[in-house]
């Protein structure tokens, strides 16, 4: 689409295309040159801080994948908990009975206007007032609350919207064949919902995996950003390069995802089987913030 | 049953909050600009540099960059934004670069996906008048992109405000940062926790809501 915006180059356009490659080119290695004199500067470029990650085992299976194994197991138990929690408020809000559209509403919007890490917080002090959850546990436990109270809301909103966007025929031809309600939700648009929502319930576990992070950062949750942490200090103040691998472990997994969720969509669009109705992968951010408070 | 704020500066970890969020959604915004006109130009670097940017950013928790901010760039490689010693300014500049950085990827795509909503039928009749790349962004697509891309920018926005309490990773005096010390200071969890989320309702409600109508006021009709 965007090669609509300019014509097929002529030889002045080209001429001007690359004296920009050119200027762009020299701001990039003048940035990169500063970043690598820094870090020469510094003395953190030398061998030794970088070492522990390309000799030996022993940072990977003391530190990174302990922690990501802790990353992965907060982010699997919330979406794990949040997909139903979430499927049953979005067909709550979907209700025909004001008295169970309107709490749903106001909890799926209240918990989408507050931050995770406010949600996290309170968690963590709410396991250690009221349950007898053992220290170590609290911190996961915190994580995977604040995790699920926000996602389900989010998932709610994929859910609703997955719904409202099939095809009003199909729910229309459920009731004329003589479905009641809950089985035109049950058998007809729940199932079909459920594939068009598939790319964008892929794109809200790459949030959940970075939110987790979180936890590392403020509730000593044992998790990979805290890994590097400890990692840093253990192997000599190496910060820059504990980082690095640490953000490249995200972006690995995280692009994955994203791509996961990207082919799924073109997948699920070419399918002749299905109504159409598919849900972008990135719906979840621009999901429609005129409905909020829309009840 | 309040008299426990008054001990707490809840005013001033509120104006951090909102200041954080301000200056950074004037950052993202100009600078998720910048990459999205890179991303859609006919230059080939400037187009591979805002894909990679946008891939590469959009997948790191903000957490890992506001971190990396604080203990990377300023303890490790000692730069300070021109916050001299003050520990306090320069962690607040590095956070608001932190969600700067984070948040135009964001910005980015949603004026991407405004950019695709203009019909091909405007550019194609902006080229045949003669105007070149930058006019036709300029003064064709990008106005109207905005205005369609109101309401998912509007959703950035309050993410952004969300995202701020993230600076409470590297200690700046904001509001998630307070709910903290307060919890473990007061034995009033409940009613803490509802102040604070109140603070964060009357922030992101109102900013969907107003947003939102506006969105939907300006957006083109077609």
């Amino acid at each position: 689409m965007s090669s609509v915006l300019y014509d097929a180059q002529g030889p002045r356009a080209k001429r001007r295309n690359v004296l920009f490659t050119v200027v762009f080119l020299v701001a990039l290695a003048a940035l990169l040159w500063w970043v690598f004199g820094t870090l020469n500067d510094k003395g953190q470029l030398e061998w030794a801080l970088w070492k522990p990650f390309f000799t030996g085992t022993e940072a990977w299976s003391t530190y990174i994948w302990p922690g990501l194994q802790n990353t992965l197991k907060a982010a699997v138990l919330a979406v794990v908990i949040a997909l139903p929690l979430g499927a049953a408020l979005g067909i709550a809000r979907l209700s025909d009975h004001a008295w169970v559209r309107v709490p749903a509403a106001v909890v799926v919007e209240f918990f989408r206007s507050i931050p995770v890490l406010v949600l996290m917080i309170f968690g963590l002090a709410l396991f250690a007032e009221y349950t007898n959850v053992s220290s170590d546990d609290r911190p996961l436990y915190a994580v995977v609350t604040g995790l699920v109270l926000y996602n389900a809301s989010v998932l709610a909103e994929i859910v609703r919207s997955g719904i409202l966007a099939l095809p009003k025929g199909q729910a229309e031809g459920a009731m004329a064949i003589g479905l009641r309600k809950g089985q035109v939700m049950r058998l007809i648009l729940l199932p079909q919902a459920v594939t068009a929502m598939l790319p964008a319930i892929v794109s809200q576990l790459v949030v959940i995996l970075k939110d987790t992070a979180l936890g590392g950062a403020i509730l000593t949750f044992p998790e990979l950003l805290a890994s590097a942490n400890t990692m840093s200090g253990y192997y000599g103040a190496n910060v820059i390069a504990s980082y690095t691998v640490v953000a490249v472990i995200y972006i690995a997994l995280n692009f994955a995802l994203t791509s996961f969720a990207g082919w799924l969509e073109r997948r699920l669009r070419r399918a002749k089987k299905s109504t159409g109705a598919v849900l972008k992968a990135d719906d979840v951010e621009t999901a429609d913030a005129g409905t909020v408070g829309k009840v | 049953m309040f008299d426990f704020l008054d001990k707490y500066d809840l005013l001033g970890a509120f104006w951090t909050t909102v200041q954080l969020a301000v200056l950074s959604a004037v950052g993202s915004l100009i600078w998720g600009t910048i990459l999205a006109a890179m991303r859609v130009g006919p230059v080939p670097l400037m187009r591979g540099f805002g894909t990679a940017y946008v891939n590469i950013v959009r997948n790191i928790p903000l957490t890992v960059i506001i971190l990396f901010a604080s203990l990377g760039l300023n303890q490790t490689l000692g730069v300070t934004l021109g916050g001299g010693n003050d520990f306090e300014t320069i962690n607040f500049r590095l956070a608001v670069l932190g969600l700067v950085l984070y948040t135009s990827s964001f910005v980015c795509e949603a004026l991407r996906s405004g950019i695709n909503t203009v019909p091909v039928g405007q550019a194609e009749a902006a080229r045949a008048l003669g105007l070149s790349f930058g006019q036709v962004l300029r003064l064709v697509v990008l106005p109207q992109a905005f205005r369609s891309s109101v309401v998912p920018l509007a959703n950035v926005l309050i993410a952004l405000i969300k995202n701020t309490t993230v600076a409470a990773a590297i200690g700046v005096a904001e509001t998630a940062l307070l709910m903290k010390e307060m919890i473990e200071n007061e034995a009033q969890l409940l009613l803490i926790s509802a102040v604070i989320a109140l603070v964060f309702v009357v922030l992101t409600l109102p900013t969907g809501l107003i947003l939102g109508w506006v969105g939907k006021k300006v957006a083109v009709k077609r």
